[in-house]
């Protein structure tokens, strides 16, 4: 046997349950607790799409060192799930540790001889104590927090202050909670030893929040200034649209007369969805529309009509596993192909590629700024990971200052002057034309608006060459994007080096960790995270300054990949795809493991295996 | 679709309403449509509804999805913005542009390919919703600009200009929209203006979603022996219910008719409805008798018309969702935007 593993605030905690039994808000009080210990932690949930009955897992990674990505592997498995258990224990690595409901004995050939075992009579000790049968389940999760804290080091007065918040007002719920966690405690003091892993307070949290991505688009959305917000309920993104409505209720509503300040429709689909929020944007409200890839499939000829027809749009997209209905409750970054060249004909879409909640909601936000400046459809890109996890991320800022950016309009009184108006009219070399709001004068500033092509002066016209000019100023109008979205952003090698990596989104955080393994085997890369599409001339710069550059992304056919050589004419054999797609979120070690294979190094791992 | 701007030329004798605007104010480019089109009648009885009702003409947002009746948008109002979408999604825009702006009077304009066969979803929702718009589908039972295709509304059993007999159930828009809860729900017919006219006024006024389907005969696709959307067919199995005034909330109500045959409806713009019944049994203010008429009249070969239903109390969606007054559009930073200090709270409760 191994020795057994012992770690100080670096470890991963797996959770393995059934859905439906509660097991949630349990394991989010584990995660909390130990947050309120000063201890950040990397939480991700892996859940079915299904209500109860299904396995499911809540991986928390204790990490003073602030690595918020997933490492990859398992210290501690809670196996509370029977359907899962041989591939759960078989996850756990060597010298880790192993906890369990030992109320029912099981064969020796159920465990492994190189882990710890940790059996607590969970079922046995709820069933003594209760006698209601939803007590008996929702207790037991209370019970084995209990027992965690006992066995890790965490503080009970820590879980104790969470439920009391939790159940603020409610004191027999807080009594009867305080109860179960004790029990569990209890007993692990009084009949076990203590193990290797331990939390230690420590002061590493800071000021930062701990918040979902789709909460954090919504109130990047409610201070974007968004009043119509049309959706069609999908996982991963319906979270997004409920933390909308439950923040505007409490921020938007006139102080006087308590009405609303925004209306959100629930449509019949996706397509009213995009509809309605291409009507609103036309008639000069900020609109959005929250969906994942399967409800972008379905936008199409609306995404080209807003494109073709300068209308300002804004779709969230939280991506998840696909193709057709796919994987709908894993994560992937697979609709980022699909979105930037979404619709027929020939179009490009800006997108912005967030890479934690803190970028939700200043992505969120921003994304209403640049559609009304660029007139056209602005996606922000999350995924399941960021979306429905909860990440610890800086706090949310706002300078009071800043006035919402409605771009070109004009008004009842430019109109007045006599100025010219052409609604597709280039005047400053921009490609951005003038835009009115319906209803606005009398005799100017009228035009109809229409998918059809059409001249300056939005007069139908089949022209060859009214058509030309017209996609011609579309493309400058793009041009003009790349100096409005979010730049890339560089983290240079410490040493000089002619390999690079590219990469975006949620991969961020394990592909840093990633960095600093292959560092510490001497493989440098220059990196850089972009941020947005169209991508910034730096983006080719940065290409071009590098022999070898890999681009690291969670789906199979190297999207991101594709879109750099198709926009900046990079030779594919420089290019080198790093691809994790089987919709867990991508790891540290996946990525360093890769990497370090390409650059001809042996990782540490693969060394010991041939050893 | 427009290529010919209308001069601006007019007698200088036309009347003008109380706000200065002449009835050619009220419209909009040529017609590109065929010579003879129901839809055109259609146009001229828009134009003529607004100008009688003296709405200032930008002030309306015209809507309409993709096909011959979607083009006529263009025929009308040319001082008006409109939009001009994709096929049979008009109703989801039109609900989008409602809800960023609540002052403006919505008038969608469709087809009955548009919204009784890729739009019948849409159509139905945004009725169902109580989007507070007038709804016009020019239904001529077949599709024009693809050359002669049946339509939803092609009624079981009658011919194409080929000879092809559709053997596919119609579908009736009007009793759809009955049981989908519209608060306006009438039919005319296009070549009845003295009808239609005061209809679209009515519905104009009205506040919440009304419903006017509009028979309209193609002249190339769909005007032959053994069509029932042909002028004759119409014209024959035609049974008008009521007929009606539109007396807008400004204007002295003349009682011109016995009192025992009108109704009067007032609606909540102020605006009254006289009613003057044609069929003694017929009561437009009760959702379920008017259902149970349609569906027996049409058994009898019939195709009524008239005014159907009115509920002049209905309420819209604004008011079910219970936006602010002032439109959403007109909001700025300073009503949509919370602060930093609603920020620092925030985040606080996410420690």
């Amino acid at each position: 046997m191994p020795k057994p593993l012992a770690h100080v605030n670096d470890f991963v905690v797996k959770f393995a349950n059934v859905n439906g039994s509660g097991s949630a808000s349990a394991n989010a009080l584990f995660a909390q607790s130990v947050i309120r210990m000063g201890v950040p932690v990397a939480a991700r949930n892996i859940f079915p799409s299904n209500i109860q009955g299904l396995p499911t897992w809540y991986e928390v990674r204790i990490t003073e060192a602030n690595r918020l990505g997933r490492r990859g592997g398992v210290d501690m498995m809670v196996a509370m799930n029977p359907q899962t258990w041989d591939r759960d224990v078989a996850e756990i690595e060597p010298g880790g540790y192993l906890f369990y409901d030992s109320t029912k004995p099981l064969p020796p050939s159920k465990f492994r001889d190189d882990i710890s075992v940790i059996g607590v009579p969970l079922t046995q000790m709820c069933n003594a104590a209760y006698t209601v049968p939803r007590e008996r389940q929702l207790f037991k999760n209370i019970i084995y927090v209990g027992a965690l804290a006992a066995l890790l080091d965490i503080e009970i007065a820590v879980i104790e202050e969470l439920l009391a918040e939790q159940f603020a007002g409610r004191d027999r719920l807080i009594k009867a909670n305080y109860e179960a966690l004790h029990m569990g405690r209890d007993y692990v003091q009084a009949n076990l030893k203590p193990v290797g892993l331990k939390v230690r307070r420590a002061d590493a949290v800071g000021d930062r929040i701990y918040v979902e991505g789709n909460e954090a688009a919504a109130l990047g959305a409610v201070y974007g200034g968004a009043t119509v917000c049309a959706w069609y309920p999908i996982t991963p993104s319906t979270s997004l649209a409920e933390a909308f409505t439950s923040h505007c209720e409490t921020l938007r509503k006139d102080p006087e007369t308590g009405k609303a300040r925004y209306a959100i429709i629930q449509a019949e689909d996706e397509i009213a969805s995009i509809g309605m929020v291409v009507g609103a944007g036309w008639n000069g409200a900020r609109a959005f529309t929250c969906t994942s890839g399967p409800g972008v499939s379905l936008m199409q000829e609306f995404i080209g009509l807003s494109y073709f027809a300068e209308i300002p749009a804004v779709i969230f997209d939280v991506q998840r596993g696909g193709p057709s209905t796919g994987m709908p409750t894993r994560t992937q970054q697979s609709d980022i192909l699909s979105a930037a060249y979404a619709s027929h004909g020939d179009t490009k879409h800006v997108l912005l590629l967030p890479e934690d909640p803190g970028e939700c909601f200043e992505m969120g936000a921003q994304a209403f700024d640049l559609s009304d400046r660029l007139q056209t459809t602005v996606f922000v890109m999350l995924d399941l990971d960021i979306g429905m996890n909860e990440w610890l991320t800086k706090p949310f800022a706002w300078d009071d200052s800043r006035q919402l950016d409605r771009g070109k309009v004009m008004t009842h009184e430019d109109l007045e002057t006599g100025r010219d108006f052409g609604r597709y009219l280039d005047v400053d070399g921009d490609g951005i034309p003038f835009r009115t709001y319906p209803g606005v004068h009398p005799t100017r500033g009228g035009y109809f608006t229409r998918g059809t092509s059409r001249n300056p002066y939005a007069r139908y016209s089949e022209e060859g060459a009214v058509y030309v000019d017209n996609m011609q100023r579309l493309l400058r109008k793009f041009e003009t994007a790349k100096s409005l979205v979010p730049a890339p952003i560089t983290r240079p090698s410490k040493r000089a080096t002619r390999d690079a990596v590219i990469y975006y989104g949620s991969t961020t955080p394990a592909l840093h960790e990633a960095l600093d393994k292959l560092e510490a085997d001497k493989l440098n890369l220059d990196a850089m995270r972009v941020r947005a599409f169209p991508f910034c001339d730096e983006v080719f710069e940065f290409i071009a300054a590098h022999d070898r550059v890999f681009v690291v992304e969670q789906n199979r056919d190297a999207q991101l990949r594709g879109m750099l050589i198709n926009e900046g004419g990079v030779d594919p054999a420089k290019v080198i795809p790093v691809l994790h797609f089987d919709g867990t979120p991508i790891t540290a070690r996946f990525i360093a493991e890769s990497i370090g294979m390409h650059m001809g190094a042996a990782m540490a791992r693969v060394t010991e295996a041939a050893e | 679709m427009t290529f010919i701007t209308k001069p601006k030329l007019h007698h200088p004798q036309l009347a003008a309403n109380s706000l200065g605007y002449t009835r050619r104010d009220y419209e909009g480019s040529v017609s590109t449509l065929c010579a003879g089109c129901g839809h055109d009648s259609i146009s001229a009885a828009i134009i003529q509804a607004c100008y009688e009702l003296e709405l200032p003409p930008h002030r309306i947002a015209k809507l309409s999805g993709i096909g011959c009746s979607s083009k006529t948008p263009d025929y009308f109002l040319g001082n008006s913005h409109g939009f001009n979408t994709v096929h049979g999604r008009m109703p989801s825009v039109l609900t989008g542009a409602n809800l960023a702006n609540r002052d403006l009077i919505y008038l969608g304009v469709s087809g009955d390919g548009d919204s009784a066969s890729i739009g019948f979803g849409q159509f139905a929702h945004s009725v169902r919703r109580g989007v507070n718009m007038t709804y016009i589908v020019e239904n001529n039972g077949v599709y024009g600009l693809t050359k002669g295709q049946f339509s939803a509304t092609s009624d079981k059993g009658s011919k194409s200009k080929r000879g092809v007999v559709n053997t596919d159930a119609g579908i009736d828009l009007v009793s759809v929209a009955l049981q989908l809860g519209a608060t306006f729900v009438a039919r005319s017919f296009s070549g009845d203006k003295a009808q239609l006219v005061p209809l679209i006024k009515a519905a104009l006024a009205h506040r919440g979603s009304a419903f006017i389907d509009c028979l309209s005969p193609c002249v190339q696709f769909n005007n032959h022996a053994g069509s029932t959307k042909s002028f004759d067919y119409v014209r024959e199995h035609n049974e008008a219910v009521n007929r009606m005034d539109v007396v807008p909330p400004r204007a002295p109500i003349h009682i011109d008719y016995a009192p025992g045959a009108t109704l009067a409806v007032t609606q909540h713009d102020g605006s009254v409805l006289q009613l003057h019944k044609l069929s003694e049994h017929y009561d437009p203010t009760d959702r379920i008798a008017a259902m149970g008429f349609l569906a027996e009249r049409q058994a009898a070969g019939e195709i009524v018309t008239g005014l159907l239903f009115v509920d002049p109390e209905a309420e819209d969606l604004h008011e079910a969702i219970s936006t602010v007054e002032a439109p959403l559009n007109t909001l700025g930073t300073r009503d949509l935007v919370p602060g930093g200090a609603a920020l620092a709270k925030i985040n606080e409760s996410l420690r």
